[in-house]
């Protein structure tokens, strides 16, 4: 470890997992922890727990705000267990001279999204810190869902089984860098912020035997795909052409020099089905997503990595993200 | 309709076109008399090079040398200490262009200043300095300035605003450097620090963006008095295969020229009017230290003695480092750039020596060669 915290401890990468591992994990080392799931299962596997601290500038972007990915983050977290999302704590610390109308906004967008996932605040915390203590506003959500599907995990990825994401990726990341970077775009991108258990709970109602699931928030779909080839032992085949990737993202990728599979989401998720759960997996997912796409599949050839096939037939590895995302120099 | 984002790539990125270049080299390779090694002088071709998997679709006898052009990976340790201590100045806050804000120095990097209360922030465009600087009136904003031609005049316009408008508080700490002069020494130097006498380099690939605003005229002379062959050639992986394609061919026919395979921007002359600019406020620094390389005459840019009143090199030059810091003695970054080796050759290569804890410049930028190494690794 460094000996001091960087932005890049915080990047869903492989800083991030050290600062986890060495300091958090060897303190806390229990069982239920050690699995490192979206959310700890726990009480027999009956139910999914799970907290998410929420930081963003600007607090405002093209389609959320920070109080509908406070609410979407955790849930979502108990959703990727196959939970329901039930009940929840809400913790804001917010900066002296904060705006109160900017802050009733925030929780009414928390209010819309939570009756999305039929869950409800039941407790709550409020500390009001010094100008510049704090940026602005941080919330803290904890959750706890009833676990509706079983056995989904990170470690059941076996060669054959097809991967397929939920819609077109890095859409948030891409809002916040351009909002952050003031590129004016012609067109309306806006972030995926959205609550992701209605379309679980569409998944599961179909019959599909859901082996691992994901949200790829920080870190991206790399991010995802290679901790499932690290905790499953297997290859993770990605075939490019395949990634949907909006123009807007893409153009925003170009610009700034990054790779769209490494960039945040908040409302997409990556899902591994057997083979033959593929096609129904794909039709279920498109009736909410037309862009969502099958873009893996699992093998033996390089254990734990993930492999980026290209049209013309080269390969590279595909890592974890490292590092502080930067735009390029030139 | 109007020309969209996706045009300027789409097609360039086309697998059909890249497999019909990658047969084409294969053919013409076959009458190659010798194995040839081509220097892709630029971070950003090497990054191209690596990500699209190009080694993986050429014949053998068609090599690449990673060349020296990424603006983050040549800056010597003791210049990263000048950011950093003019970052943990009290009444500063440093402004720089990506990936520096990551690189090590002897203290650590601009992160771990920021990390230590330094106000740092990184910009995608220079001209971001003024919002900065009139937020902040109290404080002296310094641009850290590094790059290549390409970046060189976005800087030369900043100088040239806060003159005009001005502006008390923004200074500068230039580390301009330019093309082709590294690339003289790499292939005829004649100074202690770097014996280029056994490089391997038969051609060179020169990047696009830097004469778009110098033109291609600053080659003008390597097919004349060095013998080497040059191809002015874009980023996209189409572009890269037909540069290639275009020198394969030069030696297949024996020609020895200068050729713009980036011709949809590229002209002889450049962008006259980025060039004044430059001219301007800029003059040669008589030597300027590469990491990797050492001192390069001629190679480097600072502000002209009528601007030294914006040198932030000049103002606080009485706490500024001097010394010169060499790399780890096992880091064979010289002979990469060289082209003598590769970086898989190197013991501290991907163990002591990785993207996270870089030792040698290769390392330090997404762009350097041991970075793209690293980082796509080599499948086949």
């Amino acid at each position: 470890m460094t000996k001091t915290i960087t932005i890049a401890h915080g990047n869903g990468g492989e800083e991030n997992n050290e600062l986890i591992k060495k300091i958090f994990y060897k303190n806390f080392e229990n069982d239920i922890l050690a699995k490192s799931e979206d959310a700890a299962v726990i009480e027999d596997g009956k139910l999914a727990f799970t907290t998410d601290s929420f930081t963003v500038s600007p607090l405002f972007f093209p389609g959320g705000d920070i109080g509908k990915l406070a609410v979407c983050g955790t849930c979502n977290d108990l959703a990727m267990m196959g939970a329901k999302p039930k009940y929840m704590t809400c913790s804001v610390i917010i900066e002296e001279g904060f705006s109160t109308r900017e802050l009733e906004k925030i929780v009414k967008s928390m209010k819309t999204e939570l009756e999305i996932n039929g869950a409800i605040v039941v407790s709550g915390d409020t500390k009001v810190v010094p100008k510049g203590a704090v940026d602005k506003l941080f919330i803290n959500t904890t959750g706890i869902g009833t676990i509706e599907h079983k056995g989904i995990t990170a470690s059941g990825l076996k060669e054959g089984m097809s991967i397929l994401v939920s819609r077109d990726v890095g859409a948030h990341g891409a809002t916040i860098f351009a909002a952050r970077e003031g590129i004016e775009l012609a067109s309306s991108l806006q972030t995926d912020c959205a609550s992701l258990y209605p379309q679980v709970r569409a998944l599961m109602d179909s019959g599909i035997n859901i082996v691992a699931l994901r949200d790829a928030t920080r870190g991206g779909v790399s991010a995802v795909l290679n901790e499932w080839a690290k905790t499953s032992d297997v290859c993770v085949e990605v075939r490019e052409e395949s990634i949907p990737v909006q123009e807007e993202v893409r153009g925003i990728c170009e610009m700034l020099g990054f790779e769209a599979v490494d960039l945040a989401n908040e409302g997409t998720f990556v899902l591994c089905v057997n083979k033959e759960d593929e096609p129904k997996a794909l039709e279920v997912l498109q009736q909410t997503h037309t862009t969502s796409a099958v873009i893996a599949t699992v093998s033996q050839q390089h254990k734990g990595r993930v492999i980026l096939n290209s049209s013309w037939g080269t390969k590279r590895f595909l890592d974890l993200p490292t590092g502080e995302l930067l735009p390029r120099i030139c | 309709m109007g020309l969209e984002l996706k045009n300027l790539y789409d097609d360039f990125r086309d697998g059909d076109t890249i497999k019909a270049y990658a047969k084409i080299i294969a053919e013409d390779a076959k009458k190659l008399k010798k194995p040839i090694s081509i220097m892709e002088v630029c971070g950003g071709h090497t990054h191209t090079i690596m990500k699209f998997g190009l080694p993986q679709l050429l014949p053998a006898n068609v090599n690449f040398i990673h060349g020296p052009g990424c603006p983050v990976c040549i800056m010597p340790k003791e210049r990263i200490d000048h950011a950093y201590v003019l970052a943990m100045q009290a009444d500063v806050i440093l402004v720089t262009l990506g990936d520096m804000i990551k690189v090590p120095g002897s203290n650590g990097s601009l992160q771990d200043a920021r990390a230590k209360g330094a106000d740092v922030r990184f910009v995608y465009s220079p001209m971001e300095c003024i919002k900065i600087a009139e937020e902040n009136p109290e404080k002296k904003v310094i641009f850290f300035a590094i790059g290549f031609e390409t970046t060189t005049p976005m800087t030369a316009v900043l100088v040239d605003q806060v003159i005009k408008l001005n502006i008390p508080n923004i200074f500068f700490h230039i580390n301009h450097v330019t093309v082709p002069e590294v690339m003289v020494e790499l292939i005829d130097s004649r100074d202690v620090h770097v014996d280029s006498y056994n490089n391997q380099i038969d051609a060179f690939l020169g990047p696009s963006h830097v004469s778009v605003i110098s033109g291609s005229k600053i080659y003008d002379k390597f097919p004349r008095d060095y013998g080497r062959p040059v191809v002015v050639t874009g980023f996209e992986p189409v572009d890269a295969m037909q540069g290639i394609s275009m020198i394969v061919k030069q030696f297949v026919e024996e020609r020895c020229e200068l050729e713009v395979q980036y011709k949809r921007v590229v002209n002889h002359d450049g962008n006259l009017k980025a060039q004044a600019l430059i001219e301007q406020y800029f003059e040669k620094m008589s030597l300027f230290r590469w990491r990797g390389l050492g001192n390069v005459p001629d190679s480097g840019l600072k502000l002209r003695e009528a601007y030294k009143a914006y040198d932030a090199e000049v103002l606080y030059k009485d706490v500024l480092p001097i010394a010169e810091i060499e790399d780890h003695k096992l880091c064979i970054c010289g002979d990469i750039l060289r082209g003598m080796a590769k970086p898989q050759e190197c013991t501290i290569f991907g163990t002591a020596c990785k993207p996270t804890t870089p030792i040698g410049s290769c390392m330090v930028s997404s762009e350097g060669a041991c970075a793209a190494y690293y980082k796509y690794g080599n499948l086949i």
